[in-house]
Protein backbone atom coordinates (compact mmCIF):
# COMPACT_ATOMS: atom_id res chain seq x y z
CA UNK A 1 0.00 0.00 0.00
CA UNK A 2 1.32 3.44 -0.85
CA UNK A 3 0.97 6.59 1.22
CA UNK A 4 -1.47 9.32 0.22
CA UNK A 5 -0.08 12.85 -0.10
CA UNK A 6 -1.91 16.18 -0.18
CA UNK A 7 -2.42 16.11 -3.97
CA UNK A 8 -4.03 12.67 -3.58
CA UNK A 9 -6.37 13.66 -0.77
CA UNK A 10 -7.41 16.82 -2.64
CA UNK A 11 -8.25 14.74 -5.72
CA UNK A 12 -10.14 12.23 -3.57
CA UNK A 13 -12.22 14.98 -2.08
CA UNK A 14 -13.12 16.39 -5.52
CA UNK A 15 -14.00 13.10 -7.18
CA UNK A 16 -15.46 11.12 -4.28
CA UNK A 17 -16.13 13.60 -1.49
CA UNK A 18 -13.66 11.73 0.76
CA UNK A 19 -12.07 13.69 3.62
CA UNK A 20 -8.36 12.97 4.21
CA UNK A 21 -8.63 9.90 2.04
CA UNK A 22 -11.20 8.26 4.35
CA UNK A 23 -14.87 7.43 3.98
CA UNK A 24 -17.59 5.75 5.97
CA UNK A 25 -18.30 2.17 4.95
CA UNK A 26 -16.30 0.09 2.53
CA UNK A 27 -13.79 1.66 0.16
CA UNK A 28 -10.93 0.97 -2.17
CA UNK A 29 -8.49 3.62 -3.36
CA UNK A 30 -6.57 2.85 -6.51
CA UNK A 31 -3.52 5.04 -6.97
CA UNK A 32 -1.18 4.84 -9.95
CA UNK A 33 -2.25 1.26 -10.68
CA UNK A 34 -1.78 0.07 -7.10
CA UNK A 35 -4.09 -0.25 -4.12
CA UNK A 36 -3.49 2.66 -1.70
CA UNK A 37 -6.10 1.66 0.85
CA UNK A 38 -8.98 -0.77 1.24
CA UNK A 39 -11.66 -1.32 3.86
CA UNK A 40 -14.17 -4.18 3.77
CA UNK A 41 -17.31 -4.36 5.87
CA UNK A 42 -19.61 -7.22 6.91
CA UNK A 43 -21.81 -6.67 3.86
CA UNK A 44 -19.37 -5.34 1.29
CA UNK A 45 -16.38 -7.42 0.18
CA UNK A 46 -13.75 -6.04 -2.18
CA UNK A 47 -11.29 -8.48 -3.73
CA UNK A 48 -8.51 -7.98 -6.24
CA UNK A 49 -9.00 -9.75 -9.57
CA UNK A 50 -6.56 -12.57 -10.31
CA UNK A 51 -6.68 -12.57 -14.10
CA UNK A 52 -6.65 -8.85 -14.95
CA UNK A 53 -6.32 -5.47 -13.23
CA UNK A 54 -9.35 -4.46 -11.19
CA UNK A 55 -11.57 -5.50 -8.31
CA UNK A 56 -14.73 -7.45 -7.60
CA UNK A 57 -17.15 -5.82 -5.19
CA UNK A 58 -19.87 -7.98 -3.69
CA UNK A 59 -22.82 -6.57 -1.77
CA UNK A 60 -24.76 -8.97 0.48
CA UNK A 61 -28.47 -9.46 -0.27
CA UNK A 62 -30.74 -7.03 1.56
CA UNK A 63 -27.86 -4.85 2.79
CA UNK A 64 -27.97 -1.08 2.92
CA UNK A 65 -24.44 0.15 2.39
CA UNK A 66 -22.14 2.68 0.79
CA UNK A 67 -18.93 1.94 -1.09
CA UNK A 68 -16.31 4.36 -2.43
CA UNK A 69 -14.00 3.19 -5.20
CA UNK A 70 -12.00 6.19 -6.45
CA UNK A 71 -9.07 6.01 -8.84
CA UNK A 72 -6.29 8.58 -8.91
CA UNK A 73 -3.38 8.99 -11.28
CA UNK A 74 -0.54 11.34 -10.49
CA UNK A 75 2.25 9.75 -12.56
CA UNK A 76 2.57 11.41 -15.95
CA UNK A 77 2.50 8.94 -18.81
CA UNK A 78 0.68 6.19 -16.90
CA UNK A 79 -1.84 4.31 -19.01
CA UNK A 80 -4.08 1.63 -17.60
CA UNK A 81 -7.22 -0.36 -18.27
CA UNK A 82 -9.10 -1.51 -15.20
CA UNK A 83 -12.00 -3.94 -14.89
CA UNK A 84 -14.28 -3.54 -11.89
CA UNK A 85 -17.25 -5.85 -11.37
CA UNK A 86 -20.07 -5.23 -8.95
CA UNK A 87 -22.39 -7.94 -7.70
CA UNK A 88 -25.37 -6.52 -5.87
CA UNK A 89 -27.46 -9.04 -3.95
CA UNK A 90 -31.23 -9.33 -4.10
CA UNK A 91 -33.09 -6.51 -2.35
CA UNK A 92 -29.94 -4.58 -1.42
CA UNK A 93 -29.96 -0.78 -1.41
CA UNK A 94 -26.51 0.60 -2.09
CA UNK A 95 -24.67 3.77 -2.98
CA UNK A 96 -21.50 3.35 -5.03
CA UNK A 97 -19.25 6.36 -5.46
CA UNK A 98 -16.64 5.96 -8.15
CA UNK A 99 -14.63 8.69 -9.80
CA UNK A 100 -11.31 9.21 -11.42
CA UNK A 101 -8.92 12.06 -10.87
CA UNK A 102 -5.77 12.70 -12.87
CA UNK A 103 -3.08 15.12 -11.73
CA UNK A 104 -0.67 15.35 -14.63
CA UNK A 105 2.26 17.72 -14.36
CA UNK A 106 4.38 15.92 -16.93
CA UNK A 107 4.81 15.87 -20.67
CA UNK A 108 3.18 12.54 -21.39
CA UNK A 109 -0.45 11.56 -21.70
CA UNK A 110 -2.05 9.91 -18.68
CA UNK A 111 -4.90 7.58 -19.45
CA UNK A 112 -7.42 5.67 -17.39
CA UNK A 113 -9.83 3.30 -19.11
CA UNK A 114 -12.28 1.89 -16.61
CA UNK A 115 -14.70 -0.88 -17.45
CA UNK A 116 -17.41 -1.19 -14.81
CA UNK A 117 -19.88 -4.04 -14.95
CA UNK A 118 -22.88 -4.19 -12.64
CA UNK A 119 -24.95 -7.28 -11.92
CA UNK A 120 -27.91 -5.94 -10.01
CA UNK A 121 -30.10 -8.57 -8.32
CA UNK A 122 -33.87 -8.74 -8.05
CA UNK A 123 -35.46 -5.64 -6.52
CA UNK A 124 -32.07 -4.22 -5.57
CA UNK A 125 -31.50 -0.48 -5.74
CA UNK A 126 -28.19 1.03 -6.80
CA UNK A 127 -27.20 4.63 -6.96
CA UNK A 128 -23.93 4.97 -8.84
CA UNK A 129 -22.15 8.30 -8.84
CA UNK A 130 -19.11 8.87 -11.02
CA UNK A 131 -17.06 12.06 -11.29
CA UNK A 132 -14.20 12.67 -13.67
CA UNK A 133 -11.68 15.39 -13.12
CA UNK A 134 -8.26 16.27 -14.47
CA UNK A 135 -5.68 18.87 -13.50
CA UNK A 136 -2.00 19.62 -13.82
CA UNK A 137 0.06 22.27 -15.48
CA UNK A 138 2.11 19.96 -17.69
CA UNK A 139 1.62 19.48 -21.40
CA UNK A 140 0.57 15.87 -20.95
CA UNK A 141 -2.97 15.06 -21.96
CA UNK A 142 -5.51 13.62 -19.53
CA UNK A 143 -7.51 10.85 -21.13
CA UNK A 144 -10.41 8.87 -19.66
CA UNK A 145 -12.48 6.27 -21.44
CA UNK A 146 -15.05 4.88 -19.07
CA UNK A 147 -17.27 1.98 -20.05
CA UNK A 148 -20.23 1.03 -17.92
CA UNK A 149 -22.35 -2.06 -18.43
CA UNK A 150 -25.28 -2.90 -16.17
CA UNK A 151 -27.62 -5.87 -16.08
CA UNK A 152 -30.77 -5.24 -14.08
CA UNK A 153 -32.77 -8.23 -12.87
CA UNK A 154 -36.51 -8.08 -12.21
CA UNK A 155 -37.59 -4.94 -10.38
CA UNK A 156 -34.02 -3.65 -9.96
CA UNK A 157 -33.37 0.09 -10.02
CA UNK A 158 -30.20 1.82 -11.18
CA UNK A 159 -29.71 5.51 -10.82
CA UNK A 160 -26.49 6.52 -12.51
CA UNK A 161 -25.03 10.01 -12.28
CA UNK A 162 -21.93 10.83 -14.25
CA UNK A 163 -20.19 14.13 -14.49
CA UNK A 164 -17.07 15.45 -16.08
CA UNK A 165 -16.58 19.09 -15.32
CA UNK A 166 -12.96 19.95 -15.95
CA UNK A 167 -9.56 18.99 -17.18
CA UNK A 168 -10.21 15.90 -19.28
CA UNK A 169 -8.72 16.40 -22.74
CA UNK A 170 -10.24 13.41 -24.36
CA UNK A 171 -13.00 11.08 -23.30
CA UNK A 172 -14.92 8.33 -24.94
CA UNK A 173 -17.74 7.10 -22.77
CA UNK A 174 -19.70 3.94 -23.41
CA UNK A 175 -22.72 3.01 -21.38
CA UNK A 176 -24.98 0.02 -21.85
CA UNK A 177 -27.84 -0.92 -19.55
CA UNK A 178 -30.09 -3.96 -19.98
CA UNK A 179 -33.39 -4.00 -18.07
CA UNK A 180 -35.49 -7.05 -17.19
CA UNK A 181 -39.14 -7.05 -16.17
CA UNK A 182 -40.11 -4.02 -14.10
CA UNK A 183 -36.52 -2.76 -13.87
CA UNK A 184 -35.82 0.94 -14.05
CA UNK A 185 -32.75 2.94 -15.02
CA UNK A 186 -32.16 6.68 -14.88
CA UNK A 187 -28.91 7.98 -16.32
CA UNK A 188 -28.00 11.59 -15.62
CA UNK A 189 -25.00 12.90 -17.51
CA UNK A 190 -23.28 16.27 -16.97
CA UNK A 191 -20.45 17.34 -19.20
CA UNK A 192 -18.42 20.51 -19.59
CA UNK A 193 -15.68 20.74 -22.19
CA UNK A 194 -13.38 23.64 -22.94
CA UNK A 195 -10.16 24.42 -24.80
CA UNK A 196 -9.53 21.77 -27.44
CA UNK A 197 -11.18 18.96 -25.49
CA UNK A 198 -13.06 16.18 -27.14
CA UNK A 199 -15.87 14.15 -25.64
CA UNK A 200 -17.80 11.25 -27.13
CA UNK A 201 -20.68 9.54 -25.40
CA UNK A 202 -22.35 6.40 -26.67
CA UNK A 203 -25.20 5.10 -24.64
CA UNK A 204 -27.59 2.24 -25.10
CA UNK A 205 -30.52 1.41 -22.86
CA UNK A 206 -32.14 -1.91 -23.74
CA UNK A 207 -35.60 -2.39 -22.28
CA UNK A 208 -36.21 -6.13 -22.53
CA UNK A 209 -38.69 -6.72 -19.75
CA UNK A 210 -42.38 -5.89 -19.49
CA UNK A 211 -42.88 -2.71 -17.52
CA UNK A 212 -39.23 -1.68 -17.67
CA UNK A 213 -38.39 1.99 -17.77
CA UNK A 214 -35.37 3.91 -19.00
CA UNK A 215 -34.58 7.56 -18.82
CA UNK A 216 -31.53 9.47 -20.04
CA UNK A 217 -31.06 13.07 -18.99
CA UNK A 218 -27.99 14.62 -20.55
CA UNK A 219 -26.89 18.22 -20.09
CA UNK A 220 -23.70 19.55 -21.53
CA UNK A 221 -21.82 22.76 -22.14
CA UNK A 222 -19.19 23.03 -24.89
CA UNK A 223 -16.89 26.05 -24.72
CA UNK A 224 -13.98 27.38 -26.78
CA UNK A 225 -12.90 24.94 -29.54
CA UNK A 226 -14.18 21.80 -27.83
CA UNK A 227 -16.16 19.08 -29.57
CA UNK A 228 -18.91 16.86 -28.16
CA UNK A 229 -20.75 13.97 -29.78
CA UNK A 230 -23.72 12.24 -28.12
CA UNK A 231 -25.36 9.05 -29.29
CA UNK A 232 -27.97 8.00 -26.75
CA UNK A 233 -30.08 5.08 -27.91
CA UNK A 234 -33.08 3.48 -26.26
CA UNK A 235 -34.37 0.15 -27.53
CA UNK A 236 -37.80 -1.07 -26.48
CA UNK A 237 -38.28 -4.84 -26.85
CA UNK A 238 -41.39 -5.14 -24.67
CA UNK A 239 -44.15 -3.05 -23.14
CA UNK A 240 -41.89 -0.37 -21.70
CA UNK A 241 -41.28 3.34 -21.37
CA UNK A 242 -38.16 5.15 -22.53
CA UNK A 243 -37.28 8.83 -22.54
CA UNK A 244 -34.12 10.52 -23.81
CA UNK A 245 -33.57 14.18 -23.09
CA UNK A 246 -30.39 15.89 -24.35
CA UNK A 247 -29.80 19.57 -23.72
CA UNK A 248 -26.63 21.37 -24.71
CA UNK A 249 -25.33 24.90 -24.47
CA UNK A 250 -22.88 25.81 -27.19
CA UNK A 251 -20.33 28.61 -26.77
CA UNK A 252 -17.35 30.09 -28.60
CA UNK A 253 -16.29 27.98 -31.57
CA UNK A 254 -17.38 24.68 -30.07
CA UNK A 255 -19.12 21.93 -31.99
CA UNK A 256 -21.84 19.67 -30.64
CA UNK A 257 -23.51 16.80 -32.35
CA UNK A 258 -26.48 15.16 -30.69
CA UNK A 259 -27.81 11.99 -32.30
CA UNK A 260 -30.52 10.45 -30.13
CA UNK A 261 -32.11 7.26 -31.33
CA UNK A 262 -35.19 5.40 -30.17
CA UNK A 263 -35.99 1.99 -31.56
CA UNK A 264 -39.19 0.06 -30.83
CA UNK A 265 -39.46 -3.68 -31.44
CA UNK A 266 -42.75 -4.12 -29.62
CA UNK A 267 -46.13 -2.54 -30.26
CA UNK A 268 -46.40 -1.52 -26.59
CA UNK A 269 -43.03 0.18 -26.41
CA UNK A 270 -43.50 3.87 -25.69
CA UNK A 271 -40.37 5.87 -26.48
CA UNK A 272 -39.69 9.59 -26.59
CA UNK A 273 -36.65 11.61 -27.43
CA UNK A 274 -35.95 15.29 -27.10
CA UNK A 275 -32.75 17.03 -28.06
CA UNK A 276 -31.86 20.69 -28.06
CA UNK A 277 -28.68 22.68 -28.68
CA UNK A 278 -28.50 26.42 -28.30
CA UNK A 279 -26.51 29.31 -26.96
CA UNK A 280 -27.30 30.95 -23.62
CA UNK A 281 -30.48 32.92 -24.15
CA UNK A 282 -29.85 36.67 -24.25
CA UNK A 283 -32.82 37.40 -22.01
CA UNK A 284 -31.40 35.11 -19.31
CA UNK A 285 -28.18 37.15 -19.23
CA UNK A 286 -30.09 40.44 -19.22
CA UNK A 287 -32.33 39.29 -16.39
CA UNK A 288 -29.38 38.41 -14.17
CA UNK A 289 -27.67 41.68 -15.06
CA UNK A 290 -30.76 43.55 -13.84
CA UNK A 291 -30.20 41.72 -10.54
CA UNK A 292 -26.73 43.31 -10.33
CA UNK A 293 -24.57 40.52 -11.80
CA UNK A 294 -21.92 41.41 -14.36
CA UNK A 295 -22.30 39.72 -17.78
CA UNK A 296 -19.49 37.28 -16.81
CA UNK A 297 -21.07 36.46 -13.45
CA UNK A 298 -24.43 35.99 -15.14
CA UNK A 299 -22.94 33.52 -17.64
CA UNK A 300 -21.21 31.54 -14.87
CA UNK A 301 -24.39 31.36 -12.83
CA UNK A 302 -26.45 30.14 -15.78
CA UNK A 303 -23.90 27.42 -16.60
CA UNK A 304 -23.59 26.40 -12.95
CA UNK A 305 -27.35 25.97 -12.70
CA UNK A 306 -27.59 24.12 -16.00
CA UNK A 307 -24.92 21.62 -14.96
CA UNK A 308 -26.09 21.25 -11.35
CA UNK B 1 -35.56 61.41 -8.66
CA UNK B 2 -35.59 60.17 -12.21
CA UNK B 3 -35.23 62.61 -15.07
CA UNK B 4 -35.49 61.67 -18.71
CA UNK B 5 -34.44 64.41 -21.11
CA UNK B 6 -35.11 64.44 -24.81
CA UNK B 7 -34.83 60.69 -25.23
CA UNK B 8 -34.82 59.34 -28.79
CA UNK B 9 -34.63 55.80 -30.05
CA UNK B 10 -35.11 54.58 -33.56
CA UNK B 11 -34.71 51.37 -35.53
CA UNK B 12 -33.82 50.90 -39.15
CA UNK B 13 -36.32 49.01 -41.24
CA UNK B 14 -35.65 48.04 -44.87
CA UNK B 15 -37.68 51.01 -46.04
CA UNK B 16 -36.95 53.75 -43.57
CA UNK B 17 -35.85 54.71 -40.08
CA UNK B 18 -38.67 54.29 -37.61
CA UNK B 19 -38.77 56.43 -34.50
CA UNK B 20 -39.78 54.44 -31.43
CA UNK B 21 -39.09 57.22 -28.92
CA UNK B 22 -39.36 60.76 -30.14
CA UNK B 23 -37.81 63.36 -27.83
CA UNK B 24 -39.44 62.11 -24.65
CA UNK B 25 -38.85 64.10 -21.47
CA UNK B 26 -40.27 63.42 -18.05
CA UNK B 27 -39.46 63.77 -14.37
CA UNK B 28 -40.54 61.35 -11.68
CA UNK B 29 -40.08 62.53 -8.09
CA UNK B 30 -39.00 60.06 -5.39
CA UNK B 31 -41.44 57.49 -4.05
CA UNK B 32 -44.16 58.24 -6.56
CA UNK B 33 -46.10 55.63 -8.43
CA UNK B 34 -46.33 56.40 -12.13
CA UNK B 35 -48.24 54.33 -14.65
CA UNK B 36 -47.26 54.30 -18.33
CA UNK B 37 -50.22 53.35 -20.44
CA UNK B 38 -51.29 53.69 -24.06
CA UNK B 39 -51.71 51.61 -27.17
CA UNK B 40 -49.46 48.66 -28.09
CA UNK B 41 -46.37 49.67 -29.98
CA UNK B 42 -46.53 53.17 -28.53
CA UNK B 43 -43.04 53.02 -26.99
CA UNK B 44 -43.81 52.32 -23.29
CA UNK B 45 -41.62 49.24 -23.00
CA UNK B 46 -38.77 50.83 -24.98
CA UNK B 47 -38.82 53.84 -22.66
CA UNK B 48 -38.81 51.57 -19.60
CA UNK B 49 -35.98 49.48 -21.05
CA UNK B 50 -33.96 52.59 -21.82
CA UNK B 51 -34.18 53.59 -18.16
CA UNK B 52 -32.84 50.16 -17.10
CA UNK B 53 -30.17 50.22 -19.83
CA UNK B 54 -31.68 47.32 -21.76
CA UNK B 55 -31.82 49.47 -24.89
CA UNK B 56 -29.39 52.20 -25.79
CA UNK B 57 -31.04 55.48 -26.78
CA UNK B 58 -29.80 57.35 -29.84
CA UNK B 59 -30.06 60.73 -28.16
CA UNK B 60 -30.96 62.19 -24.80
CA UNK B 61 -29.93 61.74 -21.20
CA UNK B 62 -31.23 59.89 -18.18
CA UNK B 63 -30.48 61.21 -14.70
CA UNK B 64 -31.06 59.16 -11.58
CA UNK B 65 -30.72 60.98 -8.25
CA UNK B 66 -28.86 63.69 -10.14
CA UNK B 67 -26.32 61.28 -11.67
CA UNK B 68 -26.11 60.90 -15.44
CA UNK B 69 -26.65 57.17 -15.97
CA UNK B 70 -27.08 57.27 -19.76
CA UNK B 71 -23.71 55.59 -20.34
CA UNK B 72 -23.92 53.09 -17.49
CA UNK B 73 -24.35 49.34 -18.01
CA UNK B 74 -27.39 47.38 -16.81
CA UNK B 75 -25.32 45.96 -13.94
CA UNK B 76 -24.20 49.42 -12.81
CA UNK B 77 -27.75 50.74 -12.90
CA UNK B 78 -28.98 47.69 -10.98
CA UNK B 79 -26.36 48.38 -8.32
CA UNK B 80 -27.57 52.00 -8.06
CA UNK B 81 -30.98 50.64 -7.09
CA UNK B 82 -32.89 50.37 -10.37
CA UNK B 83 -34.79 47.17 -10.94
CA UNK B 84 -36.80 45.84 -13.86
CA UNK B 85 -39.56 43.25 -14.10
CA UNK B 86 -39.79 41.79 -17.59
CA UNK B 87 -43.09 41.42 -19.38
CA UNK B 88 -42.04 37.92 -20.42
CA UNK B 89 -39.46 36.79 -17.88
CA UNK B 90 -36.92 34.18 -18.98
CA UNK B 91 -36.80 30.68 -17.50
CA UNK B 92 -33.67 29.00 -16.21
CA UNK B 93 -32.96 25.28 -16.26
CA UNK B 94 -31.36 24.29 -12.99
CA UNK B 95 -31.90 27.56 -11.14
CA UNK B 96 -34.37 27.25 -8.29
CA UNK B 97 -36.80 29.92 -7.12
CA UNK B 98 -34.81 30.32 -3.90
CA UNK B 99 -31.56 30.70 -5.90
CA UNK B 100 -33.06 33.46 -8.00
CA UNK B 101 -34.40 35.25 -4.93
CA UNK B 102 -30.98 34.86 -3.31
CA UNK B 103 -29.27 36.40 -6.35
CA UNK B 104 -31.78 39.22 -6.36
CA UNK B 105 -31.45 39.97 -2.66
CA UNK B 106 -29.01 42.68 -1.72
CA UNK B 107 -28.35 40.81 1.52
CA UNK B 108 -25.46 38.39 1.56
CA UNK B 109 -27.65 35.55 2.73
CA UNK B 110 -31.36 35.66 2.10
CA UNK B 111 -33.22 34.13 5.05
CA UNK B 112 -35.95 31.61 4.36
CA UNK B 113 -38.35 33.88 6.20
CA UNK B 114 -37.64 36.78 3.86
CA UNK B 115 -37.79 34.56 0.77
CA UNK B 116 -41.18 33.29 1.91
CA UNK B 117 -42.46 36.79 2.52
CA UNK B 118 -41.55 37.90 -1.03
CA UNK B 119 -43.41 34.93 -2.49
CA UNK B 120 -46.41 35.49 -0.24
CA UNK B 121 -46.58 39.10 -1.41
CA UNK B 122 -47.09 37.93 -4.98
CA UNK B 123 -49.65 35.33 -3.93
CA UNK B 124 -47.48 32.20 -4.08
CA UNK B 125 -47.23 29.66 -1.29
CA UNK B 126 -43.54 29.64 -0.44
CA UNK B 127 -43.41 25.98 0.57
CA UNK B 128 -44.60 24.90 -2.85
CA UNK B 129 -42.15 27.03 -4.78
CA UNK B 130 -38.82 27.68 -3.04
CA UNK B 131 -37.24 24.43 -4.26
CA UNK B 132 -38.77 24.40 -7.72
CA UNK B 133 -36.70 25.22 -10.75
CA UNK B 134 -37.62 28.34 -12.71
CA UNK B 135 -38.03 26.23 -15.84
CA UNK B 136 -40.76 25.19 -18.25
CA UNK B 137 -42.56 23.28 -15.47
CA UNK B 138 -43.88 26.60 -14.18
CA UNK B 139 -46.82 28.31 -15.84
CA UNK B 140 -46.54 31.77 -17.37
CA UNK B 141 -48.41 33.32 -14.44
CA UNK B 142 -46.15 31.59 -11.92
CA UNK B 143 -42.96 32.73 -13.65
CA UNK B 144 -44.37 36.23 -13.80
CA UNK B 145 -45.11 36.33 -10.10
CA UNK B 146 -41.67 34.92 -9.27
CA UNK B 147 -40.23 37.69 -11.44
CA UNK B 148 -42.04 40.28 -9.35
CA UNK B 149 -40.86 38.55 -6.15
CA UNK B 150 -37.24 38.98 -7.33
CA UNK B 151 -37.88 42.71 -7.73
CA UNK B 152 -39.27 42.88 -4.20
CA UNK B 153 -36.18 41.01 -2.95
CA UNK B 154 -33.92 43.68 -4.44
CA UNK B 155 -35.61 46.38 -2.37
CA UNK B 156 -34.84 48.85 -5.15
CA UNK B 157 -35.06 52.64 -5.08
CA UNK B 158 -36.76 52.52 -8.47
CA UNK B 159 -38.75 49.56 -9.70
CA UNK B 160 -39.96 49.29 -13.24
CA UNK B 161 -42.61 46.67 -13.95
CA UNK B 162 -43.70 45.87 -17.47
CA UNK B 163 -47.33 44.73 -17.44
CA UNK B 164 -47.18 42.90 -14.13
CA UNK B 165 -50.77 41.78 -14.60
CA UNK B 166 -50.10 39.90 -17.86
CA UNK B 167 -50.93 36.21 -17.56
CA UNK B 168 -51.94 36.43 -13.91
CA UNK B 169 -55.32 35.13 -12.75
CA UNK B 170 -57.83 37.48 -11.14
CA UNK B 171 -57.30 36.21 -7.59
CA UNK B 172 -53.54 36.56 -7.70
CA UNK B 173 -53.92 39.90 -9.42
CA UNK B 174 -55.92 41.23 -6.46
CA UNK B 175 -53.10 40.12 -4.12
CA UNK B 176 -50.54 41.77 -6.36
CA UNK B 177 -52.31 45.13 -6.46
CA UNK B 178 -52.51 45.04 -2.65
CA UNK B 179 -48.74 44.56 -2.62
CA UNK B 180 -48.19 47.54 -4.93
CA UNK B 181 -50.54 49.60 -2.81
CA UNK B 182 -48.68 48.62 0.36
CA UNK B 183 -45.28 49.41 -1.22
CA UNK B 184 -46.58 52.76 -2.34
CA UNK B 185 -48.00 53.52 1.09
CA UNK B 186 -44.68 52.65 2.72
CA UNK B 187 -43.19 55.34 0.50
CA UNK B 188 -39.59 54.14 0.16
CA UNK B 189 -39.54 53.23 -3.49
CA UNK B 190 -40.35 54.90 -6.79
CA UNK B 191 -42.49 52.75 -9.06
CA UNK B 192 -43.01 52.83 -12.80
CA UNK B 193 -45.65 50.36 -13.86
CA UNK B 194 -46.63 49.75 -17.45
CA UNK B 195 -50.25 48.72 -17.25
CA UNK B 196 -53.69 48.83 -18.83
CA UNK B 197 -55.52 47.75 -15.68
CA UNK B 198 -57.92 50.14 -14.04
CA UNK B 199 -57.03 48.78 -10.57
CA UNK B 200 -53.36 49.61 -11.08
CA UNK B 201 -53.98 52.91 -12.84
CA UNK B 202 -56.17 53.99 -9.92
CA UNK B 203 -53.17 53.58 -7.57
CA UNK B 204 -51.03 55.99 -9.58
CA UNK B 205 -49.95 59.45 -8.52
CA UNK B 206 -49.54 60.17 -12.20
CA UNK B 207 -50.70 58.46 -15.36
CA UNK B 208 -48.72 59.04 -18.53
CA UNK B 209 -50.21 58.05 -21.85
CA UNK B 210 -47.49 57.20 -24.34
CA UNK B 211 -48.29 56.91 -27.99
CA UNK B 212 -46.14 56.93 -31.09
CA UNK B 213 -43.01 57.51 -29.04
CA UNK B 214 -44.26 60.63 -27.29
CA UNK B 215 -46.26 61.64 -24.26
CA UNK B 216 -49.81 62.05 -25.50
CA UNK B 217 -51.35 63.11 -22.23
CA UNK B 218 -50.68 62.96 -18.51
CA UNK B 219 -52.46 63.70 -15.29
CA UNK B 220 -53.63 62.24 -12.01
CA UNK B 221 -55.51 58.96 -11.92
CA UNK B 222 -58.71 60.87 -11.18
CA UNK B 223 -58.22 63.05 -14.24
CA UNK B 224 -57.19 60.29 -16.57
CA UNK B 225 -59.28 57.30 -15.53
CA UNK B 226 -62.66 58.40 -16.87
CA UNK B 227 -61.24 58.87 -20.35
CA UNK B 228 -59.27 55.61 -20.20
CA UNK B 229 -62.20 53.57 -18.91
CA UNK B 230 -64.61 54.98 -21.46
CA UNK B 231 -62.12 54.08 -24.16
CA UNK B 232 -61.65 57.61 -25.35
CA UNK B 233 -57.91 57.42 -24.68
CA UNK B 234 -55.36 55.23 -26.32
CA UNK B 235 -57.30 54.48 -29.44
CA UNK B 236 -59.95 57.14 -29.98
CA UNK B 237 -57.85 60.17 -29.08
CA UNK B 238 -55.37 59.15 -31.73
CA UNK B 239 -58.09 59.22 -34.31
CA UNK B 240 -59.59 62.43 -32.96
CA UNK B 241 -56.12 63.99 -32.95
CA UNK B 242 -55.70 63.01 -36.54
CA UNK B 243 -59.10 64.42 -37.32
CA UNK B 244 -58.16 67.60 -35.51
CA UNK B 245 -54.92 67.78 -37.41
Amino acid sequence: MSELNSVDTALLEIIAGMKNGKADGAYNIRKDSGCADRVNTDNVKITTKEDKPGIDVTFAPGCKDTCHIPVIITESGLRETVYNDFFVGEGADVLIIAGCGIHNCGEDASEHDGVHTFHIGKNAKVKYVEKHFGEGDGLGENIMNPATVAYLEEGAVLQMETSQLAGIDSTRRETRVVCSEGAEVVVTERLLTHGKQHADSDMEIVLNGTGSRGRVISRSVAQDESVQVFRPRVVGNAKCFGHVQCDSIIMGNAKISSVPEIAANDIDAQLIHEAAIGRIAGDQLLKLETLGLTPEEAEDRILKGFLA
Amino acid sequence: MLEVRDLCYSVDTPDATQDILNHISLTIPDNKLVVFTGPNGGGKTTLAKAIMGLVEPGEGTILFDGQDITGLSITERARLGISYGFQQPPRFKGIKVKDLLGLASTKKLLSKKDACSYLTQVGLCANDYLDREVDASLSGGEVKRIEIATILARQPKLMILDEPEAGIDLWSFARLTETFEELHRRGDCTMIIISHQERIISLADRVIVIDRGAILQQGTAEEMLPAIVSGTLGSCPMISEEVRA
